[in-house]
């Protein structure tokens, strides 16, 4: 009994600073500064619903690009010689442990008009194009920024499929390609599973990206929430709400995902 | 096909390393130009440590990192301790708990601990700094703690902790003697996790910091904001540098760990 109140300490914390201040985001999002339950901040934000609908279809673009990029460099290194792979997989990784900051600002410079791409572009006679401030730009630096976090999932996952599996497939018959759709595919899916997750949910929350990349015409949900918090437009009730809404959207889309995570498991079985 | 899949993963390699290839080349530029290299210099990097604003934030960033992640282990691990104890049905919500500021998206965690500061600000003595900084901190490094101490439990044998007992240890010594060993590469890592997760923190420090405690990713920030700044590109190489040999250094220690495991 005396070691179980060793956790209360942790639990009065994560009580104080993560269930109250949540409670607070909902409190917010239905009561006016006078305390008067209202509904009007949350009716208020689908006047914002092309900024959702932008955000959700952006950060779905840029995770199905970083998956599809992903999938096959996963697949490369879980296959390569041992000795190489932890140094392999080091190099990949690297990039992550800059700041994104500064990551998102070099691609900042290089989209440019008097950056370095469109300047070699001129070189053969080609351009200027405009890159940046483009949603094309918001999209790449998304896929750039957390790309490290789709590869490292589905390479972990996919170092632990059973070689003998592959083999059996392949005495049974199967071609690689078989081998990749029928056994590495479905083995890999709790990998891809948390990939998408721990791309989607940064992406679609960004406000530093769109900012740096997108200019000031290309807002996401992100840019909204700050905006009120701490932009000109100061309205703690309206960035609660949106923040609110960001959650239920978020969730929505988790609990969909695992849901045919789970039918799947049951088709395996 | 072989060669097919070295083209893919250089391809991928380029794509993630050009981009600070051109920040790391063009910090060395004499004019202050994105595109045509004119000259080598370090002027720059003189610039950069005479920047007493981001040698400043620099100092910021390792104060609140340090004793965030350190309060963060502590907490976290003794919270283990009790968590490990207690029976399926209130571990399972804890974790779930504890989750929450993993998979919240991080702004959403920045502004709610933001709305709780201000309610405080506004009845008592609380002032935005640092104290709201490490308690930010502090909140979103403690879940990578428990998540990295609680599986050492479910892999020791609780007999240990009893029959250190039985053998004459009192609980404080036992601990020490017989659990502590065990669980301490958790620790490690956890400790490691939450402390790199502060250094690079911006969008929770963002909403947390107000004016006067700005740690180093959120000077960057408003770097970036102004138009060109080279410093940044000289910030950029000598984080990268470090970054780099950090790792090189983790994996040879790691190897030689694994070369005497192996013996």
């Amino acid at each position: 009994m005396k070691q179980k109140l060793l956790a209360a300490p942790y639990l009065v914390w994560m009580a104080v600073f993560v269930i109250v201040p949540l409670i607070m985001v909902a409190y917010f999002a239905f009561f006016d500064s006078d305390g008067n339950f209202t509904l009007q901040y949350v009716a208020d934000v689908a006047q914002y619903s092309n900024i959702f609908v932008r955000s959700v279809w952006l950060a779905a673009l840029a995770t199905v690009i970083c998956l599809v990029l992903s999938y096959p460099l996963a697949y490369i290194l879980a296959k390569m010689d041992t000795k190489v792979q932890s140094t392999m997989l080091m190099i990949v990784i690297l990039p992550m442990w800059m700041n994104f900051l500064l990551r998102t600002y070099a691609w900042m410079t290089l989209l440019g008009n008097e950056g370095i791409i469109n300047t070699l572009l001129g070189y053969i006679g080609l351009g200027p194009f405009k890159m940046l401030n483009t949603q094309g730009a918001v999209v790449l630096g998304m896929v750039y920024d957390y790309i490290p976090y789709m590869i490292l999932p589905l390479y972990t996952v996919m170092t632990k499929i059973d070689k003998s599996v592959l083999e059996a497939a392949n005495d049974l018959g199967c071609n690689s390609f078989k081998t990749l759709i029928k056994v590495v595919l479905p083995l890999s899916l709790p990998g891809i599973m948390s990939g998408i997750t721990m791309v989607f949910v940064p992406a679609i929350s960004t406000f530093i990206i769109s900012r740096m990349l997108g200019g000031g015409s290309n807002l996401l949900i992100g840019d909204l929430i700050e905006m009120q918090f701490l932009g000109n437009s100061y309205n703690p009730n309206l960035g609660a709400s949106i923040s609110l809404v960001l959650m239920v959207i978020i969730l929505l889309i988790m609990t969909l995902m695992n849901q045919f995570d789970v039918d799947d498991d049951r088709v395996l079985m | 096909m072989k060669k097919l899949s070295k083209l893919y993963v250089g391809l991928i390699l380029a794509f993630l390393y050009l981009p600070i290839l051109v920040l790391i080349i063009f910090s060395f530029n004499t004019s202050k130009s994105r595109s045509v290299f004119s000259g080598f210099t370090l002027e720059w990097y003189e610039k950069l440590f005479h920047n007493e604003l981001i040698m400043t934030s620099l100092g910021n960033t390792l104060i609140v990192a340090v004793v965030a992640s350190l309060i963060a282990t502590v907490l976290g691990t003794v919270a283990c301790i009790g968590i490990s104890r207690m029976r399926k049905a209130p571990k399972a919500v804890i974790m779930q708990v504890t989750n929450i500021p993993i998979m919240n998206p991080e702004i959403v965690t920045g502004v709610s601990l933001m709305l709780l500061f201000v309610f405080f600000a506004a009845r008592m003595h609380l002032e935005f700094g640092f104290v709201t900084l490490i308690i930010a901190h502090i909140t979103f490094d403690v879940p990578y703690v428990v998540l990295n101490v609680m599986p050492k439990f479910r892999q020791m044998d609780a007999n240990l902790y009893e029959a250190a007992q039985d053998l004459g240890c009192g609980p404080v010594r036992a601990f020490f003697k017989v659990v502590f060993p065990e669980i301490m590469p958790g620790v490690i890592s956890g400790f490691l996790m939450a402390f790199t997760f502060s250094l690079d923190d911006f969008i929770v420090s963002y909403f947390t910091s107000g004016s006067t405690a700005q740690t180093l990713p959120i000077t960057i920030y408003a770097m970036t904001r102004r138009k060109v700044s080279p410093e940044i590109n000289a910030l950029s190489t000598i984080i990268f540098v470090v970054v780099v040999v950090i790792l090189i250094v983790k994996n040879m220690i790691e190897r030689r760990a694994e070369k005497k495991g192996a013996v």
